[in-house]
């Protein structure tokens, strides 16, 4: 018995010290996209069942690897010319209707939660604001039918309040993720899915595509800008504006006459005050980002650009100059532009607040 | 010398610890995991042949009914010339086995025939091809890989006939055979009565 | 190799019919024309090492690729091909071959049987699996990948010169996912004849799979020796026919899938097109409908061996060995009605959501009794930490880990959060490379006798051990948290300040040790072969009658079949217990041992087995043929390709049916060749898939 019991000692000491160690490892949440920072009453429901079934994991965890490394440091045979073989047990009902009971016990106490969660976090309320949803490779656009407004890459919804998104998609599978307010929901080609959005702090929120879909899947994320309700009002009117024209002269004359010249019209979008006539609008088959506001939006690419050590106006450059580059398989041919065009381009893009 | 080697050949394993024969059994191992393979398509052409909005016709829209009824008569009646088959042999009636294997095979031969009729019929008289709809390319993949299932079929009587013409009898090996060829054949068929049922005689076109 | 050194009993035999029948059983055409079960066995093992090789290599890319923010050492076309092939050659061409390999070689040995019940059909099974993972692997060479195209026709770009997207050699391969949603590995944005290599190899590889899975079904019904009924049967033998079970009902339902996807992308059909109608979700259904059971398909072999290793070096008998079998039937029958777990982001409503979580939960009981009868056979045992047990354990600590963080997926609200995360590839990684992967090595240690005669080394084994688990826990544990910090799967790059950089470099210095311990079993294996020490009868006082005959194992396995009187046999002939219950060696166990060191080597007459032949081995060969015609059926030489492939399968196929499984011996009576020409069979099994 006493080897046993030293055994045990030395086990225990080694155990306590393992628990020191990693209660000391610092773990540091600074990611955006992290899943641990909620920032909305769905998001934090998710989180604490999350923590639930962690903590739970966690002891059951303990338990099995402690259960397991004890059996291994008491009945390690260390002596190799011992006759005493052990008892032969083939089995013990009880013990095994136990752990049998026990799991189903601890799983039916985890359904509950898990099944109420399900109903009460799918779907939307009736009178939330709706937020269509498109998913493109590789961007997302966004349409508010209640504003007839159509803005790609930034979402921007009021603070709390539920905002439902009626997503689809327009060639392969997508997943749009936004970890601090939800979590993730296919948009689906010919079918709709539906994600209710909520955040209860203003702020500006990382996503992701989080389905592959393709070449540039990686290049896919998302952002959603929280903002309170007065600032959404006035972030919808100037969205409903429309561009201004710029005149022979204006800053960003010649960038117009580039996107008008090299072909950019044929998929992007604009709306103009003097007349529907000048609309450009991009014909069904080609289409890109609307970009009647454009500069409006923090970042493009698919909320890719500009990275953080980068300036807007250079990350766009790079990004006209060989969108391809920028993202593989793009849609966005490389135009061949030369710098000039480039840099006309940038300062009209900027005009279009 | 010989004998033990009988012995130790007999003594190793008892075969067929089941009693059934392998190859019976592994015959009908084999159509169990084919039940999953016919269930997958015809799940599959349910799932699509009444969802409305397609373009062009759906295969409901066009079901010769009458035709198809026929066509599945003359397989269920190769189902029983089958049948009839195996009991000759069984009563070593050679002649008679041979005659009933090849009556099965022709009746298979001419549901294939039915087949392709209605196939071609489909295709040029009403323009629905393969690629027509979702419903329609379920519709040809069923139903193709059924008449694949049958020409299989045509083709394994036909050598047995080939082999009990050729030897004047079919041995008792080959008799195994013919009972491994007759399961098959019923397989095809019991499909074929699902199929019927279910996608020809329950299904509708969206109204 | 094994039985090289045996008495051969079939050295004379007449000649058949048609060809000249082989009848070497040595060098290359002995290994082509084998139809012996243990050899089979040695080609499915090498074989998935190979490719556990590649895929391997193909996954340190990955790490490479990842170890840093807005990595360019890939382009985007060629990770996409590497995730993809990575876990595709993992799944299809590594643990699925790799457990065929186990189950041809130990089965026949388990139940004291001389060989599978169809030995030529176990060949074609072997050969088709070969000439499919050289199919799907030809797509390096013959495919292409190109740029999406949008469903109004116009076609993605790549950068001029190559860039970040750029296709070359390595993205020349399939670059949908192992999974293949649609509609992205259709037709329009997955063109290109890669994926059709996908698609088509893995249909080749599974109709190997579905051929062995009646085999094995046939074999353990049928060919168990007298005595060896089926609750007497080791627990390996009843987790091998569960996966074949497994295997028999899921594969037609990836078949049907797969038919679907290569008529769509063939043949214009709209299966999965939007544009057309299709429903692209209906291929998560199908595929999961068969990608689940597939998960179980890939752990439970190792949970046998396991459940061999762990009883042997604790000198105990598995506790609660009912239990641990019936718990492994649960598991695959439950495994059928989860798959929707895969796909509770898909928008498929709150009512299944919620059933398909609950019925993901119930598989936790029985998965939680096996972990616990392990553990309790541990208990009060004398417990030898050798290379296999130390696997063995690995395994079961390692797959307890996968096993909860598994629950975490059932927890359905959570699980939108984890899904297609990070969170997702550390879990199935601690099932598969901790639960399938360790439990592997555990068996190849385990069983390295029975092929050569010779134990492996203890020193290079250890090694291995602590490396790859050091390296694996270095790899994966930290793409938990990697997951849960927001990174997603299949991301070729992520962007600088998420606050993955450091974690990820962790992963990749890890995979890096993983691959250093694999050398080392590389070494040790090499090594071993030659200069291993000898084993003996009876290497680590085992339990099961496998171990009742020489090492390696003679070509006949058995001169006289054990008549089996007990579960766990062979130790009930060494061992009896005391009235305390311990286990007494008996006194002439040792006497015994010689005996049948002698007796089973010496057959007092000849042994009658089946012959070699050529037509599985050309059989196989006509089918990837066929399939490449498939792939180019517009061109003429597509339709001609098609039309040799399909000639090369139904010559053989004649030649099958003529030649007998058995040629009579000289010296025997006519009859006595045992009428077991499984010829017609297999003509139902090529049609209803082929």
């Amino acid at each position: 018995m006493t080897p046993l019991r030293q055994r045990a000692a030395r086990l225990f000491a080694l155990v306590g010290a393992a628990l020191l160690l990693t209660s000391c490892s610092i773990i540091q949440i600074d990611s955006p996209l992290t899943t641990f920072d909620p920032a909305g009453p769905n998001a934090d429901r998710i989180d604490d069942l999350f923590w639930l079934v962690f903590w739970i994991a966690t002891i059951i965890f303990f338990l099995v690897m402690g259960a397991l490394i004890v059996i291994l440091v008491l009945f390690r045979d260390r002596d190799a010319n011992s006759v005493r073989e052990p008892k032969q047990t083939h089995g013990n009902a009880k013990l095994e209707v136990v752990w049998t009971v026990i799991p189903a016990l601890i799983l039916a106490a985890i359904a509950v939660p898990t099944v109420s969660g399900v109903f009460d976090l799918t779907g939307c309320d009736d009178d939330s604001m709706r937020v269509e949803v498109i998913g493109h490779q590789w961007w997302f656009e966004y349409h508010y039918p209640d504003y007839d407004i159509d803005t790609a890459n930034v979402m921007v919804i009021p603070v709390g309040e539920e905002t439902c998104l009626e997503m689809t998609s327009d060639d392969v599978l997508h997943n749009f993720w936004v970890p601090a307010l939800m979590g993730k929901r296919y948009l689906v080609p010919g079918q709709t899915t539906l994600l209710r959005l909520e955040a209860d702090e203003t702020g500006e929120f990382f996503g992701h595509c989080a389905e592959f879909c393709g070449l540039s899947h990686s290049l896919m994320r998302a952002r959603v800008e929280v903002v309170d309700k007065a600032e959404f009002e006035a972030w919808a009117s100037a969205q409903q504006e429309p561009a201004s024209l710029p005149a022979e002269g204006d800053p960003g004359y010649d960038g117009y006459q580039v996107f008008l010249n090299k072909g950019c019209v044929q998929c992007h979008t604009i709306r103009f005050d003097d007349s529907s006539a000048s609309n450009i609008l991009a014909s069904d088959a080609f289409n890109g980002p609307d970009l009647t506001h454009f500069a409006s939006r923090s970042v493009f690419a698919g909320a890719v650009l500009p990275g953080d050590d980068e300036t807007y106006q250079a990350a766009l450059a790079d990004w006209l100059a060989d969108p391809p580059y920028v993202k593989p398989g793009s849609f966005m041919p490389n135009l061949a532009l030369t710098a000039q065009e480039i840099s006309d381009l940038v300062e009209w893009l900027e005009t279009t607040k | 010398m010989a004998d033990l080697a009988h012995d130790t050949a007999d003594h190793h394993p008892p075969h067929e610890s089941t009693g059934i024969d392998n190859r019976k059994l592994g015959m009908w191992v084999f159509l169990s995991s084919e039940f999953l393979f016919f269930g997958a398509l015809i799940t599959n052409y349910l799932l699509y042949s009444n969802r409305a909005g397609y373009d062009g016709i759906y295969p409901a829209a066009i079901y010769d009914i009458p035709f198809t009824s026929v066509s599945s008569f003359v397989l269920l009646m190769s189902s029983l010339t089958m049948v009839l088959a195996h009991n000759a042999l069984s009563r070593g009636d050679q002649n008679g086995t041979r005659t009933w294997l090849f009556a099965t095979a022709a009746l298979g031969a001419v549901f294939l025939g039915g087949q392709v009729f209605e196939f071609t019929e489909f295709i040029v008289e009403y323009g629905m091809t393969m690629q027509t709809n979702p419903a329609a390319s379920a519709f040809y993949l069923l139903t193709g890989f059924h008449g694949v299932h049958v020409a299989i079929g045509v083709i394994m009587l036909l050598s047995l006939w080939g082999i009990s013409r050729r030897q004047g009898e079919l041995s008792e090996k080959h008799g195994m055979n013919l009972e491994l060829v007759g399961l098959y054949w019923h397989f095809v068929d019991i499909i074929w009565i699902v199929i019927f049922t279910v996608v020809y005689l329950l299904s509708y076109p969206p109204t | 190799m094994a039985g090289d050194n045996q008495v051969t009993a079939t050295a004379e035999r007449p000649q058949s019919t048609i060809f000249k029948r082989p009848s070497s059983t040595k060098g290359l055409w002995g290994w082509i024309t084998t139809v012996d079960h243990k050899k089979i066995g040695i080609m499915y093992g090498y074989a998935a090492f190979f490719f556990f090789i590649v895929g391997g290599i193909e996954a340190l890319l990955i790490r490479v690729q990842l170890a840093q923010a807005d990595g360019e050492f890939l382009t985007a076309g060629a990770y996409n091909a590497m995730f993809t092939m990575h876990a595709t050659t993992m799944v299809f061409l590594f643990i699925m071959p790799a457990s065929a390999a186990f189950m041809n070689y130990l089965l026949p040995l388990m139940i004291g049987a001389r060989d599978v019940a169809f030995p030529r059909l176990n060949a074609l099974s072997w050969w088709i699996f070969f000439f499919g993972g050289i199919f799907l692997y030809s797509t390096f060479i013959f495919g292409t990948s190109l740029p999406p195209i949008s469903p109004d026709g116009i076609t993605g770009n790549l950068a001029p010169g190559g860039g970040p997207g750029g296709f070359g050699f390595l993205a020349d391969s399939p670059d949908g996912g192992w999974f293949g949603y649609q509609p992205n590995a259709g037709p329009l944005y997955s063109p290109g004849t890669a994926m059709d290599y996908w698609a088509l190899g893995l249909q080749i590889i599974g109709l190997a799979s579905l051929v062995s899975s009646v085999n094995f079904i046939v074999t353990v019904f049928n060919m168990r020796t007298l005595g060896m009924r089926l609750l007497r049967m080791p627990v390996f033998v009843w987790m091998s026919t569960v996966v074949a079970f497994l295997l028999l009902f899921s594969l037609p339902i990836i078949a049907v899938a797969l038919f679907m996807v290569t008529f769509d992308r063939q043949f214009g059909t709209l299966f999965f097109a939007p544009v057309g109608g299709g429903d692209p979700i209906l291929w998560q259904h199908l595929f999961w409908l068969f990608g689940h059971p597939e998960v179980y398909i890939l752990i439970l072999p190792a949970m046998g061996i396991v459940s061999e290793v762990i009883p042997v070096f604790s000198r105990k008998p598995l506790f609660g060995y009912s239990a641990v079998v019936f718990a492994g039937a649960a598991i695959a029958f439950l495994g059928f009605g989860v798959w929707a777990h895969h796909m509770f982001a898909s928008g498929i409503t709150p009512v299944a959501q919620a059933a398909f979580g609950l019925a993901t939960m119930t598989i936790a009981i029985p998965t939680g009794i096996k972990i616990f009868n392990w553990m309790g056979t541990l208990w009060g045992g004398r417990l030898r930490l050798t290379t296999p047990m130390l696997f063995a354990v690995g395994f079961l600590a390692m797959f307890t880990i996968g096993g909860l963080s598994g629950v975490t997926h059932a927890i359905v609200p959570s699980d939108w959060q984890q899904t297609d995360t990070y969170y997702v590839v550390a879990h199935f990684h601690y099932v598969l490379f901790g639960g399938a992967v360790f439990g592997l090595f555990a068996g190849l240690y385990y069983w390295f006798p029975k092929l050569t005669g010779r134990v492996m080394s203890e020193r290079l084994g250890k090694t291995h051990f602590w490396l790859q688990f050091l390296g694996f826990n270095l790899t994966f544990a930290p793409m938990h948290w990697l997951g849960l910090q927001g990174m997603v799967r299949r991301t070729w790059q992520y962007a600088p300040g998420n606050g993955f950089e450091s974690w990820n470099l962790v992963v990749t210095v890890g995979a890096f040790i993983i691959a250093l311990s694999i050398l080392v079993f590389m070494y040790n294996w090499y090594r071993s072969r030659r200069r291993g020490d000898a084993s003996g009868l009876d290497p680590w006082d085992a339990r099961t009658v496998e171990w009742m005959i020489p090492n390696p194992t003679p070509e006949y396995n058995f001169v006289n079949p054990p008549v089996v009187e007990k579960l766990d046999h062979w130790w009930h002939l060494k061992y009896t217990e005391d009235e305390e219950g311990r286990a007494v060696r008996r006194p002439e166990a040792d006497q015994m041992i010689a005996e049948l060191e002698h007796s089973e080597l010496n057959p007092e007459s000849p042994i009658h087995l089946p012959a070699p032949s050529y037509f599985p081995f050309i059989m196989a060969l006509g089918l990837p043929i066929v399939f490449y015609g498939v792939i180019y059926h517009t061109t003429v030489w597509g339709k001609a390709l098609i039309a040799i492939g399909a000639v090369v399968t139904l010559a053989s196929l004649i030649g099958w049916g003529i030649e007998p499984l058995e040629e009579p011996m000289p010296s025997a009576h006519d009859d006595e060749a045992e009428p077991e020409d499984e010829g017609d069979a297999d003509e139902d099994e090529e049609g209803a898939d082929g």
